[in-house]
């Protein structure tokens, strides 16, 4: 779960409150927990932290805010806002900005492991490629030039494939 | 409705299973989108209801869901969506603004699937005791249907596309839930939290919201999910949860070995409450209930069955005691209740 303030670390405190027979739940990351408790005074107030919250949000940068999705129309500050995309397009829309957070939460930005029975051609492809460039890599490192060479060929056939 | 869970002897709540006085329940979820429908909090009410037709219409084709029932959470009382919860079927969110959301679940609860929650499907598995890999054949298999039917959201490069990026990837949260009232008590605990938190690791209260840790009970779970593949994320928490229950019975050996005299005087304390009591919070009574059960553990109580501690944890809980009692009760009342139970079956 990613922290409520700064949407970019994963909230490692977790605050339930009972307002009005009602759960209220904030989750925030220790950076923005030690920033914030300067802030709040003796009397904590959910509206006061709300209120920095969306203070914190006018900050995002304006060219990265502009950017919208081409298929469901989540602006890139909107997603900052819930900290949840809108559809599978985007992660294609917003990649650039979003690999670097992926890559922040996970360590990673590459799925190793299931795949969907049922995929369309275009991905199929794709992994195949993916896991080909991997056995390249492994090649060239172990000195097996020939098998390389084969593998660059089967890589450069399905890519010219792919174009057409 | 539900009424005939409350004594669900098949159920992964019978605590039961491999290693089940430490590790309580093992659980995997995995997270699924349609890769034609906008993500639940972004699709209208509309494609929602289509995506539950769609589902409802052909889950009975999967082989392990066909005796599964389909529950539509709009139709369920305030009190059954509480006892879902307590009994860990639906998440807090599912319970909250139930429009077109529904749920998926087999007769012994061990196969769940939320609809329309923060994802499309949120497909989860739990078993009693200590049997991840038995979690996860249930769950390939499902999934593996499921994705002949419906056709998910998923990159070459990023895996399963989640809702919230934190789930991306393999969309696996891998759990187990584990009793460490030694750990606790000879104040350990905070130790292997925060080296948890080091190796990537979370730990939550498995009672009460957040990090609260009524009763003992911590659910260990993985925070990432790319990187790695499903096995290698469920064989790290394996392990870890291996190391942790290694450290859960050093500590009782130490606090029997220099402690013995404090420790027994507890386990009798808590259980002397339990038997006599006229009202109890259920903070309290997971309290005593969590020292009875060490003391179960630990040889110092012999008459008492293990298991039947394990199902009052569950059973006192608020909507399970107005299951139990078929009305809907105030907390006072539930408190009185609550005491008449724990003295019936401990007595």
């Amino acid at each position: 779960m990613l922290c409520d303030f700064c949407h970019k670390n994963i909230a490692t405190i977790h605050l339930t409150e009972l307002v009005g027979g009602k759960i209220a739940e904030i989750h925030i990351c220790s950076n923005c927990a030690r920033s914030k408790a300067s802030q709040i005074n003796e009397n904590i107030d959910i509206s006061n932290f709300l209120e920095g919250f969306i203070e914190d949000l006018t900050k995002t940068d304006k060219a990265e805010a502009g950017y919208k999705c081409s298929n469901c129309g989540l602006s890139y500050s909107d997603f900052k806002k819930k900290g949840k995309l809108g559809c599978y397009n985007c992660y294609v829309s917003f990649k650039k900005v979003l690999l670097p957070l992926i890559r922040k939460i996970h360590g990673s930005t590459s799925h190793i492991g299931k795949v969907p029975k049922k995929l369309d051609k275009k991905v199929l492809c794709e992994l195949k490629l993916k896991d080909l460039k991997i056995k390249l890599e492994r090649a060239i490192q172990l000195e097996e030039y020939e098998e390389a060479a084969k593998i660059r060929d089967q890589i450069k056939k399905i890519e010219n494939n792919n174009n057409v | 409705m539900f009424e005939n869970f409350l004594e669900n002897k098949n159920s992964w709540l019978n605590g039961k299973g491999p290693e089940s006085n430490i590790i309580f329940s093992s659980r995997i979820r995995l997270a699924r989108n349609l890769s034609n429908y906008y993500f639940p909090w972004r699709a209208s009410e509309e494609e929602k209801k289509k995506i539950i037709k769609e589902i409802s219409s052909v889950y009975k084709n999967i082989k392990l869901l066909k005796d599964a029932v389909f529950i539509k959470i709009e139709d369920l009382s305030d009190l059954d969506k509480q006892f879902l919860l307590e009994r860990h079927l639906i998440s807090q969110e599912h319970t909250v603004s139930s429009k077109g959301k529904g749920l998926i679940l087999t007769l012994d609860e061990r196969i769940s699937i939320m609809v329309n929650e923060e994802d499309h499907f949120r497909m989860q598995v739990i078993t009693s005791g200590f049997d991840l890999k038995g979690a996860k054949d249930i769950l390939y298999d499902i999934d593996d249907e499921m994705s002949n039917i419906f056709s998910f959201a998923f990159l070459s490069d990023l895996g399963y596309l989640t809702s919230c990026p934190t789930n991306v990837g393999t969309g696996l949260r891998v759990s187990c839930m584990l009793h460490l009232p030694a750990l606790v008590l000879t104040k350990r605990i905070n130790k292997v939290l925060d080296a948890l938190v080091k190796i990537s690791f979370t730990a939550r209260g498995l009672f009460g919201e957040g990090t609260q840790n009524l009763g003992d009970f911590f659910q260990i779970s993985n925070q990432n999910s790319l990187g790695l593949s499903e096995m290698e994320f469920i064989d790290n928490l394996s392990s870890v949860v291996k190391e942790i229950k290694e450290q859960e019975l050093e500590a009782r050996d130490l606090l029997l070995k220099k402690y013995r005299i404090n420790i027994e005087d507890s386990v009798y304390r808590s259980y002397a409450l339990l038997c006599n009591s006229r009202l109890m919070s259920s903070r309290e009574a997971l309290s005593h209930l969590s020292m009875l059960a060490l003391g179960i553990d630990l040889n110092i109580i012999k008459n008492i069955k293990r298991d039947v501690v394990n199902n009052l944890f569950i059973i006192i809980q608020p909507a399970h005691l107005q299951k139990l009692k078929k009305s809907i009760l105030s907390e006072e009342e539930r408190d009185y209740v609550r005491a008449s139970i724990l003295r019936e079956r401990l007595l």
